[in-house]
C-alpha cells in the first residue's frame, strides 16, 4: 500500500500517457476521508474528555481484560485452523479438476456474503445440546456452544475466505514445472512441498492468516449467539463495546474500541511491511 | 547411457498424442526431437523423463542401458531435466538452486556441506556464473537463468540429460551462444542428451541425429546431413526449409500451368514438384527445358546472398530464390524486373502430401515409394 502511493509521486515529473492523476487521487482521498477516516476521527474525538488514568482504568477493567484473552485466544485458534484448511482448500481448487469445482469455488465467498448474525444463529442452533452436531458431540463430552471452542468456530467460519482468496492467486501463478523440477532432482513429495512450494506461498499464507486474525478480533454477529456471553469466560471484546453502548457509556465504548483499532492497525501494518520484504526478494529487488 | 523406447503411445482423453513409437538412442548421443507444435515431441520427452506415463501396453518399455525404468518414478530415474522457462526456485539463491538436488539426497548418500559447496562452485564455474552465486534468479538475464538451470540439472551427474525447448525463450544471439556451449558441454561430459525444438536450424546444428516428428509419429531419424539431402517424405522436406511449389498438368513429359512450361520425366496427369530457394536460378531468358516467366516483387540482401521474391499468375504463392550478389548485379534485378526462373534441381513426392496422409500410414511406406529427384543441366 505504501508503495502504490509513493510511486506516482516519485515519477510525477514524467508525463503519463493517461492524464488524471490529480483528479483520481483527489477523489480517492476524499472517499477514504469520508468513509474511513471521519468515523475513526470521531472515535478518537470521543476520548478527548478522558484523562490518561481514566482511560487506563476503563481498558484494564478485569472483565474487559478477560474479554481480550478470550478474543485473542479464539482468533488465534481460528486463524491457525484457517491457515491449514484454507491452504488445503486453495490447493484443491487450483491443482485439481473435479466436478463441482466452480460451485465449491463460489461457496468460498459465502461467509462474506452471508450476514454474520445469520451464521451465528445457525451455528448456535447446530451446536446447542439439542442441535444436530451438539447431539453427536455432547455424549463424547465435547461442549462447543457457550465455550471458547464455539467462539473459535464462529470466527473460523467468517474468516476462512481471507486465507483461501489470498493463497489461491499465488498458487495459480506457481507453474507446475516447479514441482516437476524439484522431483526431477530427486525430491520426495514432502520435501518438494516444504522446500519449494511452501516458501512461495508463505507470504500469501501469512497475509491471509493475519487478515483472518484481524477480522476475527472484531467479529461480533457470528460470535455472540454461540458464545453464551458469560462474564470473565466467554465474553468477547466487541460484546464489551456493545454492552457499554447499551449503557449509553459512549466514552467507555470508544476507549475499548480504540484498543481493538490500534491492535488491528498495528497488525495490518506489520503484515504489509513484512510481505514487502518477501516480494522484493522474489522479484529481484525491483518489485 | 543408451536409451531404448519400445511401443510408446499416449492418448490425452480421446486424442492420440503419440502413435506407437520405437526409438533407440546410443550412449553419448545428442538427439534433437524436431517437429511443429502438437507433433508429440514434448510428450515423448516427458515420457522419457517420467513426467508423463505412456499408455499401458504389454510391449511398452523404456530402458536406460540395461535398466528398465518403465515404471520408475521421475525422481528415481536419475535424469537431468531442463525446462523451457527455466523453472528455477525463485526464493533460493543461485547457489541453493544448484545445490538443491544434492541437499535432498537421503542422509546416507548426502555429501557433507563442504563437498556440496565445492561441487556447486565447480558447476557454477563450468557455466561461468560463479560470481553470481549469491544472487536470486530474478536478478539474472534469461540466458544466465537457463545456465543456472543446466548446472542444477547436472549437479547429480545424470547420465541422461533431457531438455525441453531449452533455448526457446531466449533471443537469437544468446540462443546461438548457448547452443554452442551445450554442444561443448555434451562432448566434454559425455552424457546422453535429448532435446526438443521446433527450430529446424537449431536441430540441424546441434544434433548428432535428428528425429523429425509430426502428428504423434516419427517421420524420419537421420543425421542432419542425410536429413537435409535425402528427406524421406514431403513433410520432412517442407519442414526443413523454405519450399517453392509448382503444380500443373503433365503431358508427354512437359508440365504446364498457365504460361509456365517445364520439361520433366513424370507420368502424365496432375503433378506437383517442390524446389528449395537455392535450387532456383534466375535468368533473363528462358531455357529450352524451362519457360517460367515471373516478376521480381522484392530484393533483399541477406548476408552473403540476395533473396528475391518472384510472383506470377501460375504460382499459388510467391517463389523465393537466393542468388549471389554477383548474379543479382549482373541481372540488374530490381522490383518489377521480368525474369525467368530456371530450376537447377527439383523434388517430387508422389503420394505423401501431409494433409492427405492417413493415420495408419507408417513412416516406411514413403521410403519404399521413394522420392524422385532430378538434376537438370540448366545454367544461367
Amino acid at each position: 500500500m505504501h508503495k502504490a502511493i509513493s510511486l506516482p509521486f516519485a515519477r510525477s515529473a514524467r508525463r503519463r500517457v493517461l492524464p488524471g492523476f490529480g483528479l483520481s487521487l483527489g477523489i480517492s482521498l476524499t472517499f477514504v476521508s469520508l468513509v474511513l477516516l471521519l468515523p475513526l476521527t470521531g472515535l478518537v474525538g470521543q476520548l478527548k474528555g478522558l484523562s490518561l488514568s481514566e482511560y487506563w482504568f476503563i481498558i484494564s477493567e478485569p472483565r474487559v481484560v478477560a474479554s481480550y484473552v478470550t478474543t485473542i485466544g479464539g482468533a488465534l485458534v481460528a486463524a491457525l485452523v484457517n491457515a491449514v484448511f484454507g491452504l488445503l482448500m486453495a490447493w484443491v481448487l487450483v491443482r485439481y479438476d473435479f466436478p463441482g469445482k466452480r460451485l465449491l469455488d463460489a461457496l468460498m465467498d459465502l461467509p462474506f456474503a452471508l450476514p454474520t448474525a445469520v451464521a451465528g444463529i445457525t451455528l448456535a442452533t447446530l451446536y446447542s445440546s439439542k442441535g444436530w452436531m451438539g447431539q453427536l458431540l455432547e455424549p463424547l463430552g465435547w461442549q462447543v456452544s457457550y465455550t471458547w471452542v464455539g467462539i473459535a468456530l464462529a470466527m473460523a467460519f467468517t474468516s476462512i475466505p481471507f486465507v483461501v482468496r489470498t493463497v489461491q492467486p499465488v498458487l495459480e501463478d506457481l507453474p507446475a514445472e516447479i514441482d516437476e523440477a524439484a522431483m526431477s532432482l530427486g525430491a520426495r513429495d514432502g520435501v518438494a512441498f516444504r522446500r519449494v512450494i511452501l516458501p512461495h506461498l508463505w507470504p500469501a499464507l501469512v497475509t491471509g492468516t493475519g487478515l483472518a486474525f484481524v477480522r476475527s478480533l472484531g467479529e461480533f454477529g457470528a460470535v455472540i449467539f454461540i458464545a453464551g456471553n458469560m462474564p470473565y469466560e466467554t465474553e468477547i471484546t466487541s460484546l464489551m463495546i456493545f454492552v457499554k453502548l447499551q449503557e449509553y457509556d459512549y466514552v467507555g465504548a470508544s476507549a475499548i474500541a480504540s484498543v481493538v483499532l490500534a491492535t488491528s492497525l498495528a497488525l495490518l501494518l506489520a503484515i504489509n511491511l513484512w510481505q514487502g520484504r518477501f516480494i522484493r526478494r522474489l522479484h529481484g529487488g525491483r518489485g | 547411457m543408451s536409451i531404448r523406447l519400445d511401443h510408446i503411445q499416449k492418448h490425452f482423453g480421446r486424442s492420440q498424442a503419440l502413435s506407437p513409437i520405437d526409438l533407440d538412442i546410443n550412449s553419448g548421443e545428442l538427439i534433437g526431437l524436431l517437429g511443429p507444435s502438437g507433433s508429440g515431441k514434448t510428450t515423448l520427452l516427458r515420457i522419457i523423463a517420467g513426467l508423463e506415463t505412456p499408455d499401458d501396453h504389454p510391449d511398452c518399455r523404456i530402458l536406460f542401458g540395461e535398466r528398465d525404468v518403465t515404471h520408475v518414478h521421475v525422481r528415481d530415474r536419475r535424469i537431468g531435466f531442463v525446462f523451457q522457462h527455466y523453472a528455477l526456485f525463485r526464493h533460493m539463491s543461485v547457489f541453493d538452486n544448484v545445490a538443491f538436488g544434492l541437499t535432498v539426497l537421503p542422509r546416507r548418500e548426502r555429501p557433507s556441506s563442504g563437498e556440496i559447496r565445492s561441487r556447486v562452485m565447480q558447476l557454477l564455474e563450468m557455466v561461468q556464473l560463479s560470481h553470481l552465486a549469491e544472487r536470486f534468479p530474478a536478478q539474472l538475464s534469461g540466458g544466465q537463468q537457463q545456465r543456472v538451470s543446466l548446472a542444477r540439472a547436472l549437479a547429480l551427474k545424470p547420465e541422461v540429460l533431457l531438455l525441453d525447448e531449452p533455448f526457446g525463450a531466449l533471443d537469437a544471439k544468446v540462443r546461438q551462444e548457448l547452443r554452442r556451449w551445450l554442444r561443448h558441454l555434451h562432448d566434454e561430459l559425455g552424457f546422453t542428451s535429448v532435446f526438443v525444438t521446433h527450430d529446424q536450424e537449431e536441430a540441424l546444428e546441434l544434433s548428432d541425429r535428428v528425429v523429425v516428428m509430426s502428428n504423434g509419429r516419427i517421420e524420419q531419424i537421420d543425421t542432419p546431413e542425410t536429413l537435409y539431402r535425402q528427406p524421406r517424405n514431403r513433410f520432412v522436406f517442407e519442414f526443413l526449409g523454405d519450399v517453392n511449389h509448382l503444380e500443373g498438368e503433365v503431358r508427354g513429359g512437359v508440365l504446364t500451368c498457365g504460361e509456365a512450361r517445364l520439361t520433366l520425366d513424370l507420368d502424365d496427369g496432375p503433378q506437383e514438384i517442390l524446389l528449395r530457394p537455392h535450387e532456383v536460378q534466375v535468368a533473363a531468358a528462358p531455357s529450352a527445358d524451362a519457360h517460367l516467366p515471373a516478376v521480381v516483387t522484392a530484393v533483399v540482401p541477406v548476408g552473403a546472398e540476395v533473396r528475391i521474391e518472384l510472383n506470377a499468375d501460375w504460382m499459388d504463392e510467391p517463389w523465393m530464390a537466393t542468388l549471389s550478389h554477383g548474379d543479382a548485379e549482373r541481372l540488374a534485378l530490381g522490383r518489377g524486373s521480368r525474369v525467368y526462373a530456371l530450376p537447377r534441381r527439383w523434388h517430387h513426392y508422389p503420394d505423401s502430401r501431409p494433409d492427405s496422409q492417413q493415420p495408419d500410414v507408417s513412416g516406411d511406406r514413403s521410403a519404399k515409394s521413394g522420392a524422385k529427384r532430378r538434376e537438370s543441366g540448366a545454367t544461367v
